[in-house]
């Protein structure tokens, strides 16, 4: 166990050179709702329980599949009437479970992501094949059931080892090349995108994915009351938005159909959509798109500046 | 032991761990659901419900319970009953209080607002509140059979002689008193096993709320015969706003309030919706609360396209759709 994952190196919130969203657009805004599929037998991972009832946990799972059921055509109809792409957060196993998804987002041109195959399969106590097989599956399944190239990941769950970062990066390599594998979503320490240190030296960056603007988070970990969750999200984008006046900043809300849609949540999601979106220099994207943009433009101006950054702090403070 | 070796001992350790070849198999993963228990079918696929009376159906039910003081708590301790070291009087009189003094709040409100409700009655409550029981008798609303008591689950891995046991005890026991039929089922806590939607169906139940993963009616699968999920959102609950979640009561009302709006515009194009109110006179029952309780009903009365009927009622529609040529 180490006392710091060594993803990225300090980078103060000041001065770093001036972040440019296309058409000078001050804030990429995009939503990424979580398709998730969670088994009700699944095996019982040593180190997190998936339910807490003995099976059939009926609540936890049937609330779960309200969001496959009812929810995911509530959120895409917000989604579509607010011309926002999805970026799918996606446990891979429901391509073979409810194709009928898959295919709605496919013709939308959503993104599509790895979030692991099921998310009642959790990383913690995986070996490095085991994980890596887990991996490969999920990117596999997308490929071959929409055709994209999956850039981005969210372990299943939240659940991580110490290499999920490497071995999502090195998968996506060996499976797509540079066209696969270069975002995370599993690290909240910024509110623009960060290139991220990994073992192989690929080129790969964290895309703020906020676990505060989560839906679950709120309602489920913070119990936040709905109108207020909206509130919330409003006054995320308004300081966002503030500040990319001067460079540009990343806003995502993260969502679950078992949350964001039930009836008495939508209303306080789509009073905060027509707010974000009825803004002028939003650029309305996906996870994939910010990670492209922000690699091609910002990648290596933003580690020399970390670099020099770091130098000569580490100069100041010596004696 | 020299750095190195400890080391590389380590990495050993860390290269043999790993989970059991099972954790990497999936042997549910195809089209569907990964159980038995029901079909997938997305609310949207499914033929719309037009109901007789209006757009929206308001269903409120009113769940009638005892925890007993005495609380097993096995395997699992339910939802509102005792946390404190026996005898843990405060939460025993606080829920008793709902079947004293809060019932006959919540009764006035719903007759105020001329609300038809389901009462989900646990049914120990037969011997334990007899006055109660022969004052719903008299009124005629539709009693749900509600489990024995709080601290009676239904849970995978129970006997199915036992459950079976107390399935029908609490049936019987309801039966007698209402001079109903009782075809619905609430499972305490919502919580049931692998063998009860089968046992319900085998002792005549034709409905059961515990399954929170639509927003309309739909059939599940059993070993015996026809049975029904009827939707009762947990999520829209009092004890689950109030207890659960800290919310205030202004919050509590404002939630019900969007939940009529989104479902009503909803009903305007996709078919008829059920907005599902659970509520619990030992939580809106409370003085403070029981306006809250009466602010919702008056914002969702005055909508038009809504409309108040017991879940049988619901049902039976929903019965007639099905077989009515499309």
């Amino acid at each position: 166990m180490r006392s710091d994952p060594g993803f990225y190196d300090y980078w103060p919130y000041l001065e770093r050179p001036k972040l440019r969203w296309p058409n000078g657009a001050r804030v990429a805004f995009w939503v990424a709702p979580n398709i998730e599929f969670y088994e009700l037998n699944p095996p019982a991972n040593p180190h997190r329980k998936a339910w807490p009832q003995p099976s059939p946990a009926v609540p936890g799972y049937s609330i779960r599949d309200y969001g496959n059921r009812v929810g995911h055509m509530r959120q895409m109809a917000l989604l579509d009437k607010y011309g926002i792409r999805g970026s799918i957060s996606l446990s891979t196993a429901l391509c073979d479970h409810h194709p009928e998804i898959i295919d709605l987002c496919r013709e939308r041109n959503w993104e599509f992501f790895s979030h692991g195959i099921y998310n009642t399969r959790y990383t913690y106590g995986m070996s490095s094949e085991q994980e890596r097989d887990m991996i490969r599956d999920s990117m596999e399944t997308i490929h071959r059931h929409t055709g994209q190239k999956c850039a981005g990941y969210l372990a299943p769950a939240l659940s991580h080892s110490e290499e999920t970062l490497d071995l999502f990066a090195e998968t996506g390599t060996e499976l797509f090349g540079d066209k696969g594998g270069f975002y995370t979503c599993d690290l909240f320490h910024d509110d623009q995108p960060t290139p991220i240190n990994l073992r192989s030296g690929k080129r790969f960056v964290s895309v703020p994915y906020s676990l505060e603007m989560n839906d679950t988070i709120a309602y489920v970990v913070n119990k936040v009351e709905p109108r207020r969750y909206g509130q919330m999200l409003r006054d995320n984008f308004d300081r966002l938005y503030q500040e990319g006046a001067e460079s540009g900043t990343v806003m995502c809300i993260p969502t679950h159909n078992y949350q964001v849609s039930c009836p008495h949540r939508l209303r306080a999601f789509e009073e905060a959509l027509e707010y974000i979106t009825g803004h002028s220099d939003v650029w309305v994207t996906t996870g994939r798109e910010i990670a492209e943009y922000y690699l091609q433009n910002y990648y290596d101006t933003a580690r020399a500046d970390i670099q020099a950054k770091n130098a000569s702090a580490a100069q100041e403070v010596q004696p | 032991m020299s750095e190195k070796s400890a080391m590389s001992e380590k990495k050993a350790m860390s290269d043999t761990k790993a989970l059991p070849p099972e954790h990497l198999q999936y042997p549910q993963r195809h089209y569907g659901m990964d159980h038995d228990l029901y079909s997938w079918e997305m609310l949207t696929n499914r033929k719309p419900v037009h109901w007789q009376q209006g757009k929206l159906a308001l269903w409120v039910n009113v769940s009638l319970q005892f925890f007993p003081l005495n609380q097993r708590g096995l395997p699992f301790p339910p939802a509102g009953g005792m946390t404190m070291p026996y005898p843990d009087l405060r939460h025993f009189s606080l829920r008793d209080y709902g079947n004293r003094v809060g019932i006959y709040r919540i009764l006035r409100a719903l007759d105020k607002y001329n609300i038809k409700p389901t009462f989900a009655v646990n049914g120990e409550l037969v011997q334990r509140a007899p006055y109660l029981l022969h004052l719903l008798r008299e009124r005629g609303d539709e009693l749900i059979a509600h489990g024995w008591n709080m601290d009676s689950p239904h849970y995978g891995g129970q006997s199915k002689g036992v459950e079976k046991e107390l399935i029908s005890r609490t049936l019987g026991s309801l039966r007698k008193a209402s001079g109903q039929e009782v075809r619905g089922w609430l499972s305490p806590g919502k919580v049931h096993s692998e063998n009860t939607p089968t046992l319900l169906a085998e002792q005549g139940v034709e409905y059961f709320c515990d399954w929170v993963n639509d927003d309309m009616p739909y059939r599940f699968n059993t070993n015996s015969g026809a049975l029904w999920a009827m939707p009762l959102s947990t999520e829209l609950e009092d004890q689950f706003i109030l207890r659960n979640n800290l919310h205030s009561e202004t919050s509590y009302a404002e939630q019900i309030e969007d939940a009529c709006r989104f479902l009503l515009s909803e009903a305007q194009t996709l078919g008829g919706r059920i907005l599902a109110l659970n509520i619990h006179p030992w939580m809106l029952g409370q003085p403070h609360r029981i306006a809250y309780l009466e602010r919702a009903f008056e914002f969702i009365t005055a909508q038009p396209g809504v409309f108040s009927a017991p879940a049988h009622t619901l049902l039976q529609q929903c019965e007639q759709a099905m077989v009515e040529p499309a």
